[in-house]
């Protein structure tokens, strides 16, 4: 039987396609064309460049598990809760996706720094501020990153087949026990693909992070944050810094498509 | 109030403003020699408050001409100026990224000196942390910002640091002066330092602390048409005003020095 796609690309499906990819892989392609090669290995050894990307790895990792801690659990009520106002709620975890991060910086101010909401209780108990600290990095980044898990896991959920979980109750499993041994192994591959989703997302946050957490080479600059003041005064660093960003993205794609992604994205 | 300062600056250039155009490009002039079109300033971040109200001193002065401000760290201004984009005039707070640019060849004209300015210390109303002086910015418990160094505030705070032997231990480097000045309204940082200027424009949440050493570390401010601008009329109208002297009791007023 002839499948869809079998007799070609349609033109008007063809070439937009062309410019899309020209449009996302040639900006990478300059990246890689204008780098400076000549003395690339001595500028990777640089202790800035390091220490910038082992901040920038421990920090979104961190994100990425504080994402599924409090990401997945939250998923599971938006798919399963018979709770009211649920797309209200819904609506409301996911707003981080569209607000500019730089007004999500911002709004962590107000309520988790030194003067705001929580944050100024903290700081006069404890005499901790969490503002311009590592810790403030991974706030500000989970901010920006967990929505994506919680998307990607609650539509694994819906997805699901309900009628396992049924059966479970039926052999008087409770519902944590149910969540525990049929829920979570179902939708492993959309936590798999959300966990990634936040990884990536947290890696390359800016605008939360520099608002929130300020700038300071080994405490908050991670590789975002380098590329951007490198670019005023060294462009060619702020290259190297960006290879060594797309070489882990593109490293992090393939080494986990074949293991996860491929299967969440079509089931 | 700052409109105020505007309908009052644009009453004094009135008298002045035969000079500024009619020489140039006719395509944006008006049959009374008067700029129009848009003229886009590319301006140091400290600069926000002062320059607002000349480009909107400048508008009421040429009816036909709207002026628009790209405020930034000079440094990320003369970067972007270096990548081709579109301005008509820059203006730099420090002598180096203007340097970055005239080096490119990307001026028209020598650039000129309009303004001085020099370093305070700026802390929450109440001062908080009992900050008393530059010193302080060596207490690894307070939290304190400065300009990162690629930016002309954070490249004069490396300079009076060092003046002064002090090894400083700030918590952030701030990517320009009014992201530094933010930090201390909101009350997040214990003390910045930035400009005397930024201090003055902050109002009542910012209390300045002046230290001796800022003297040894003035930054100049040059202005400059550029090559590639669109609008060179405009351009030249609003760096002669800034150079007039209403201009230049406009940047007194706000606290900078003027040349």
């Amino acid at each position: 039987m002839r499948r869809p796609g079998d007799g070609g690309v349609p033109a008007p499906l063809l070439v937009p396609a062309v410019l899309a990819v020209a449009f996302l892989v040639l900006p990478l392609v300059g990246l890689v064309v204008r780098a400076p090669w000549s003395d690339l290995g001595s500028r990777l050894v640089e202790p800035a460049v390091g220490q910038a990307l082992r901040l920038s790895l421990v920090a979104a990792t961190l994100a990425t598990l504080l994402s599924l801690v409090l990401g997945v659990p939250l998923a599971w009520v938006l798919a399963r809760s018979r709770m009211p106002g649920r797309s209200v709620l819904r609506a409301l975890v996911t707003v981080p996706l569209v607000l500019p991060p730089v007004v999500g910086g911002v709004a962590l101010f107000l309520v988790l720094g030194r003067q705001g909401i929580v944050g100024s209780w903290l700081y006069e108990t404890t005499g901790y501020a969490l503002p311009f600290t590592t810790a403030a990095v991974v706030v500000a980044e989970t901010f920006v990153a967990m929505p994506f898990l919680v998307i990607s896991v609650e539509g694994a959920l819906r997805a699901a087949d309900a009628r396992f979980e049924d059966a479970a109750a039926t052999l008087g499993a409770d519902r944590w026990t149910t969540f525990r041994r049929v829920t979570l192994p179902l939708v492993a591959p959309g936590i798999a693909a959300g966990a990634v989703l936040s990884w990536a997302r947290a890696l390359g946050e800016f605008g939360a992070t520099i608002t929130f957490a300020g700038n300071f080479p080994g405490t908050t600059q991670t590789m975002p944050l380098a590329v951007y003041l490198a670019l005023q005064s060294d462009p060619e660093a702020a290259i190297v810094l960006s290879l060594v960003l797309l070489a882990v993205s593109l490293a992090t794609l393939l080494l986990l498509r074949d293991r996860w992604l491929g299967r969440a994205v079509t089931t | 109030m700052r409109r105020l300062l505007a309908a009052g600056l644009a009453v004094l250039v009135l008298a002045g403003c035969g000079t500024a155009g009619g020489t140039t490009a006719p395509s944006t002039a008006t049959a009374d020699g008067g700029p129009t079109g848009t003229v886009t300033v590319f301006a140091a971040a400290s600069l926000t408050d002062v320059f607002t109200d000349l480009g909107a001193a400048l508008e009421d002065q040429q009816p036909g001409l709207r002026v628009q401000f790209s405020f930034a760290g000079s440094s990320a201004l003369a970067a972007q100026l270096a990548q081709g984009a579109p301005a008509d005039v820059f203006a730099s707070a420090d002598q180096a990224q203007m340097a970055v640019v005239t080096g490119a060849g990307l001026t028209e004209g020598e650039p000129a000196v309009f303004a001085r300015n020099e370093l305070e210390i700026a802390v929450p109303a109440g001062n908080p942390g009992g900050v008393t002086g530059l010193a302080d910015f060596a207490d690894p418990d307070l939290t304190l910002a400065v300009c990162a160094p690629s930016v002309p505030c954070g490249a004069a705070a490396g300079a009076v640091f060092a003046a002064a032997g002090i090894t400083a231990r700030p918590d952030t480097e701030e990517e320009d002066v009014r992201a530094a000045l933010t930090k201390v309204q909101l009350g997040e940082v214990d003390a910045a330092l930035v400009y005397a200027t930024d201090v003055r424009a902050a109002g009542d949440a910012v209390e300045g602390i002046p230290f001796p050493e800022s003297a040894r570390k003035l930054n100049e401010y040059p202005i400059c048409t550029l090559a590639a601008a669109p609008n060179p009329a405009g351009a030249q109208a609003f760096v002669d005003l800034v150079r007039s002297a209403a201009g230049q009791r406009a940047l007194a007023d706000a606290g900078f020095r003027t040349p």
